[in-house]
C-alpha cells in the first residue's frame, strides 16, 4: 500500500468563504469541502442524511450548513443533523499544510464505498 | 397687560400653563387629556428648542443604538392635534403669582388659571477650579449629546466624573464612539446607591474588560487647561489627560423659579398628594418636587405622580403615595438590576446566589419575611418579579427556599417557562419601565386589537423605548392571543430580536451597507447569521441600494446562486425566458439542440408558458447557457425570488373575443420587469378579455382587458391557499397599465417582508393601504415607478451570459477529481 495517506485537493483560497467546493470521486458520492467565516475548513460526504441533498450547495453559517433541499442543518464538525432532526453524514478529516487542503484518503474511500 | 398671541379670545376654557416640555410636563398633559380632553386650554413652555423626547434614552443615542427621531415621544403633530401651544427654546424666567402670569426670557408674558411646574432637575456641577472651561459638560439633554458626539469625532480621551448610572452610560457611549475613557468615582464601588459591593465590583470588572479605566476613591481637585480642557487632577496629585470632561455626579431639583416666586421649597418644590404646591393654583410634578420628604431622580415615580396630578385636576381624588424605585443600567451586554433597600441591617436577612463562571450574582434582602431589596447582576430576568413582590409587600416565607432561583422555579415548574412567569405577574406589575406601562395596560391594549409588537408599541408605548421588555411584551401577546404564532410578532429569525420591518427600517435609517454591518449594529446573536436571515438581509440591502450594493453570493439560496433549479437528484433544470409566452423556430431549435447535446432526460411545458429542460449537471450549466444565449435567450429566473413569467392569451390579434393586444402588453410588461429581485416570486398575466384565459386573477399582478381599457388586479395566488386577486383599479391606456404595474411592484419590493407573497402581504396591510399609495397619491405612485425603473437599470443583465463567459466558475466546476486505485485484496 504505497498510496499516500492524505489527498492534496488544492489551495484553501479556492474555496469561497462561507461557501464550498466539491471533490468528484469516480463511482462514488462527491466530497463537499467547506470554508467557514472563521477560515476553518471541513469536509463531509456531499449527501444530506435526509433526502441526499447536495450539502455543498447549501448556505454555510457558523459551523453548520443548511441543506438546499429541505433546510436541515448539518454540523460541519460532526456531520450530525442539528436541532430536532436526526441523522448523520460521514465526515472526512481535513488538514491544512502551507495553504494546501489535504483530505484523508481512507475516509474518502470509505465514504465512497 | 399685553395680550399674547397664544391666547385666542374666543377660547373661554381655563388656561393651564406648563413650564417644562420634558417627560414629566408632557406626561402630565397626556394623563390629563386621557381623562378630559377638552377641560383645559394648554400652553407648554420648554427651554430646549425641540419637541418632547425621552430623556432616559439619551444614552442609547450616544451609544449609536438610536437616533433622535427614535426617542421623540410626542412629535409636532401631537401638539397640533391636541390644540396645545408649544413655546420651545424660550424658557420661563419668572412667575408672578399676584397677576397669575409667567414671563419668558424673550419677554413673552402669558396669563394662567392653573400653572404646572415641571422644570425637572439640574446637573450638579462640583465646585472645583476649571469647572467652567470649554469642554466641561454635563449629560442632561440633547445638546450635551451633540457636544459629546462632536468631541468623539476627533477621538482622544474623555474623563467622566461620576460612576453612577448616568456617568457609566455616558462612559459606555463615549467608549463605543472610539474615545479612550476614564471614569472617576469618589466612592469605593460603582453605583453604590443602587448596587452592593459585590455587584459593583462585578460591574467594574466588566467595564474594564471593555477597555475603560475605572478609578474608584478618586477625588477631583481641579480641571486643568489653558482656554480649554486639557486634563483632570486628583487630590492625590494624579493628572489624567482629557479632551472632554463629563460631569455626572448627580442632579438637584430645579427649584429656582419656584423659590423666587415664594413657593414653599425644601429639597424640592413641596407638594401634597395631588402635586399641589403651597399656592393652590400652582402644581408641580417630576424631579423638581419633594413629596412627603422624598425627591426622586428616576422615571418611574414620575408616571405615578402624573396620574395623581391628572386625577386631581379633574377632581377625582386619587392621591400620590410615594414610589418604590428600581433601576436598570442601559449598557448593552451588561445586565444590572436593583430595587428597594439593600443596605441590610440587624433585622434583615440576605439570600445570595453566585455563579462565578457565568458572572451571575443575585441578592435578595428580606425583612419580616418580606422583600425589601434586590440586586441582580448578570441575569436580571426575574427583576420585575422581585420588584412586584417588594411593592406588594407580599409574605414570601413559603417561597423562601426557592426564592433566589427565580419565579419559574419558585412557582413549581423547575423549568424556566417565560410565559408562565409573565402569566403569574399581577395586573399592576410594571412591564415597561421606560414608559411606565403595567401588565394590565398592555393586555387591555392587546385585547383592543393591538395584535403585534409594533401595534403594542404604537398604542401603549410598552417596549417602544429601550426595548429591554420586548420579550415580556411578546409573551403577553402570546398569552393573550393564544399560541398562534402568526398573530404575534415575528422576529426575522432566531439570530435577532428584531422583526423584518424593524430591520428594514434601520437599514435605511442608519444607511447600512453590508450584511456584517447590519448584524453588528442590530446585535445579531450569531457570528454570521443563518440560512433564514442572510438571504433576507441580502435582499433588503439590494432593494435599498440599487446599483451600489454588491450581492453576496454566499447568502443566496443555491437556485439563485446557480441560476437554475436544483432537483432532488442534485441535477438542475433550466428555463429560458419566453417573452409573453411567445417563441420562434430559432429558440425552439436551440432548446432541442441543448436537450440532445447534454442528454437532458425530460422537457416539460410549464404553467407559465415556457419550456423547462430537466436533468442538467451543475458543471454543464455554463455551456448550456452559452448555447441558449447564442439563440438570443436569457434566464427565465424560474428559480428566483424574482419576476417569473408574464402569461398571456392571444388577445385581439387572433382571438374573436379579444378586446386589446394582450400578448403585446404582456411582452412589454415582461421587458420592463424581468431581472428584478423581489421579496418572493412574482407572477404576472394579461388576459385579452374577461374570459380570462391567461388566468390573470390568480397572479400577483393581473391585467384583464376590456373594451374600454384595462382592469388591474393584484394579490392573487394559485398555490396552497388559492386566492383570487383584488381589483385595484381600471385604466384607459396601455402606458397607464405599465406605470401602475411598475409602481405596484416597487411598493411590494420596498414594503413586503422577505418570503411574503403579494397575497399575504395585501391581507396584512389591507387593499385600502395599497390603493391609498397607488391611487390616491399620484406623486407617490410616480416616485415608486421611477425608483423601480432606476433599480431595473442595474438589474437587467442576463446572469446566464455572465456565467457562460466564465464568471463565478468556482460555483460550477469541482475543485478536484479523484479516481481510487483498486486496493489489493
Amino acid at each position: 500500500m504505497n498510496a499516500p495517506e492524505w489527498l492534496d485537493i488544492g489551495w484553501v483560497d479556492q474555496i469561497p468563504v462561507r461557501g464550498s467546493r466539491t471533490v468528484q470521486v469516480a463511482d462514488g458520492d462527491d466530497i463537499a469541502v467547506f470554508r467557514t467565516a472563521e477560515g476553518k475548513v471541513f469536509a463531509l460526504l456531499d449527501r444530506c442524511p435526509h433526502k441526499h441533498g447536495r450539502l455543498s450547495q447549501g448556505i454555510v453559517h457558523g459551523g453548520a450548513v443548511a441543506c438546499p433541499l429541505h433546510n436541515w442543518r448539518i454540523s460541519l464538525t460532526t456531520g450530525e443533523a442539528l436541532g430536532d432532526d436526526k441523522g448523520c453524514t460521514p465526515t472526512v478529516p481535513v488538514k491544512i499544510d502551507g495553504g494546501r487542503v489535504l483530505i484523508c484518503r481512507a475516509s474518502v474511500l470509505k465514504a465512497a464505498a | 397687560m399685553e395680550h399674547s398671541p397664544l391666547s385666542p379670545d374666543a377660547d373661554t376654557r381655563e388656561h393651564l400653563v406648563v413650564i417644562g416640555n420634558g417627560m414629566a410636563g408632557c406626561r402630565a398633559v397626556e394623563e390629563l387629556l386621557a381623562r378630559d380632553a377638552s377641560r383645559y386650554r394648554v400652553t407648554i413652555f420648554g427651554a430646549e428648542p425641540r419637541v418632547n423626547y425621552n430623556r432616559i434614552m439619551l444614552s442609547p443615542v450616544l451609544a449609536g443604538d438610536k437616533s433622535f427621531d427614535d426617542i421623540v415621544i410626542n412629535d409636532a403633530d401631537w401638539y397640533a392635534a391636541n390644540g396645545i401651544a408649544l413655546v420651545a427654546g424660550d424658557p420661563v424666567v419668572a412667575i408672578d403669582r399676584a397677576t397669575k402670569t409667567v414671563t419668558t426670557r424673550g419677554g413673552v408674558t402669558e396669563a394662567y388659571d392653573r400653572l404646572l411646574i415641571a422644570t425637572g432637575s439640574d446637573p450638579f456641577i462640583i465646585p472645583v477650579p476649571g469647572k467652567d472651561l470649554p469642554g466641561v459638560i454635563s449629560f442632561r439633554d440633547m445638546d450635551d449629546v451633540d457636544t459629546m458626539l462632536a468631541a468623539a469625532e476627533k477621538g482622544g480621551s474623555a474623563v467622566v466624573i461620576g460612576g453612577g448610572l448616568l456617568g457609566l452610560e455616558a462612559a459606555h457611549g463615549l467608549s463605543l464612539r472610539g474615545m479612550s475613557v476614564t471614569v472617576l468615582h469618589l466612592m469605593p464601588t460603582l453605583m453604590e446607591r443602587q448596587l452592593d459591593e459585590a455587584a459593583g465590583w462585578l460591574l467594574k470588572q466588566a467595564l474594564e474588560a471593555r477597555g475603560q479605566t475605572i478609578l474608584t476613591g478618586a477625588d477631583t481637585e481641579a480641571i486643568v487647561g489653558d482656554g480649554g480642557v486639557e486634563g483632570v487632577r486628583l487630590k492625590d496629585g494624579t493628572l489624567i489627560p482629557a479632551d472632554l470632561v463629563v460631569m455626572a455626579v448627580g442632579i438637584r431639583p430645579s427649584v429656582a423659579l419656584a423659590r423666587d416666586a415664594g413657593l414653599a421649597v425644601g429639597r424640592g418644590i413641596q407638594v401634597d398628594d395631588h402635586m399641589v404646591t403651597s399656592d393652590p393654583n400652582i402644581l408641580a410634578v417630576g424631579e423638581c418636587v419633594e413629596h412627603d420628604g422624598q425627591v426622586y431622580g428616576l422615571v418611574a415615580p414620575l408616571w405615578d405622580m402624573c396620574r395623581s396630578l391628572a386625577d386631581g385636576l379633574v377632581e377625582k381624588p386619587n392621591g400620590y403615595r410615594g414610589s418604590v424605585t428600581s433601576t436598570k443600567l442601559k449598557v448593552s451586554g451588561i445586565d444590572v438590576f436593583s430595587a428597594g433597600d439593600f443596605s441590610g441591617g440587624d433585622d434583615c436577612e440576605d439570600i445570595v446566589l453566585r455563579d462565578a463562571a457565568r458572572g451571575i450574582y443575585k441578592r435578595v434582602v428580606l425583612k419580616d419575611d418580606r422583600i425589601v431589596g434586590a440586586v441582580l447582576y448578570g441575569d436580571t430576568a426575574d427583576g420585575s418579579w422581585y420588584f412586584d413582590l417588594l411593592k406588594k409587600q407580599e409574605d414570601v416565607a413559603g417561597l423562601r427556599d426557592v426564592l433566589i432561583f427565580g419565579q419559574a422555579f419558585a412557582s413549581g415548574g423547575g423549568q424556566a417557562d417565560p410565559k408562565a412567569a409573565v402569566a403569574a405577574l399581577s395586573d399592576d406589575a410594571e412591564i415597561c419601565g421606560c414608559n411606565g406601562v403595567t401588565k394590565g395596560q398592555v393586555v387591555s391594549c392587546i385585547a383592543k386589537g393591538a395584535h403585534s409588537l409594533d401595534a403594542v408599541r404604537g398604542t401603549c408605548k410598552a417596549s417602544a423605548s429601550c426595548g429591554s421588555c420586548t420579550g415580556l411584551v411578546e409573551n403577553l401577546l402570546a398569552l393573550t392571543l393564544g399560541d398562534d404564532v402568526q398573530s404575534g410578532p415575528k422576529t426575522l429569525c432566531k439570530c435577532t430580536s428584531f422583526g423584518h420591518d424593524d430591520v428594514r427600517r434601520e437599514i435605511v435609517a442608519q444607511n447600512m451597507r453590508s450584511i456584517p454591518e447590519v448584524m453588528q449594529k442590530l446585535h445579531w446573536s450569531t457570528p454570521d447569521g443563518c440560512s433564514s436571515c442572510r438571504p433576507a438581509l441580502n435582499y433588503y440591502l439590494l432593494c435599498a441600494l440599487p446599483g451600489e450594493y454588491v450581492d453576496d453570493q454566499q447568502s443566496r439560496f443555491v437556485n439563485e446562486r446557480l441560476h437554475a433549479n436544483i432537483q432532488k437528484d442534485g441535477t438542475y433544470s433550466v428555463v429560458p425566458r419566453m417573452w409573453g409566452g411567445l417563441t420562434n423556430p430559432t429558440e425552439l431549435r436551440a432548446i432541442a439542440d441543448v436537450v440532445e447535446k447534454y442528454d437532458a432526460p425530460m422537457v416539460k411545458v410549464t404553467g407559465g408558458q415556457r419550456l423547462d429542460i430537466f436533468g442538467i449537471k451543475k458543471e454543464d450549466l455554463p455551456a448550456v447557457w452559452a448555447d441558449l444565449g447564442a439563440a438570443g435567450m436569457v434566464s427565465g429566473h424560474a428559480y428566483g425570488k424574482a419576476l417569473r413569467t408574464v402569461k398571456t392569451c392571444v388577445g385581439s390579434e387572433w382571438c374573436r373575443f379579444g378586446t386589446q393586444d394582450s400578448t403585446g402588453l404582456g411582452v412589454k410588461i415582461e421587458r420592463m420587469s424581468w431581472g428584478s429581485w423581489m421579496p418572493h416570486k412574482f407572477k404576472i398575466a394579461v388576459s385579452g378579455c374577461p374570459r380570462n384565459c391567461a388566468e390573470a386573477t390568480i397572479k400577483d399582478f393581473g391585467v384583464v382587458c376590456v373594451d374600454s381599457g384595462y382592469e388591474l388586479h393584484v394579490g392573487g395566488n394559485g398555490g396552497i391557499h388559492v386566492r383570487a386577486t383584488d381589483l385595484l383599479c381600471k385604466v384607459a391606456t396601455e402606458q397607464e397599465a405599465l406605470d401602475y404595474c411598475a409602481a405596484f411592484i416597487q411598493l411590494y419590493r420596498e414594503e413586503a417582508r422577505y418570503l411574503e407573497r403579494t397575497a399575504p402581504w395585501i391581507e396584512r396591510v389591507g387593499l385600502d393601504y395599497v390603493k391609498a399609495r397607488l391611487l390616491d397619491d399620484p406623486v407617490g405612485r410616480e416616485a415608486l415607478r421611477a425608483r423601480f425603473l432606476y433599480s431595473q437599470s442595474f438589474s437587467q443583465d442576463d446572469p446566464w451570459a455572465q456565467r457562460a463567459e466564465g464568471a463565478a466558475a468556482e460555483h460550477h466546476a469541482p475543485m478536484a477529481r479523484f479516481t481510487p486505485q483498486k486496493e489489493p485484496a
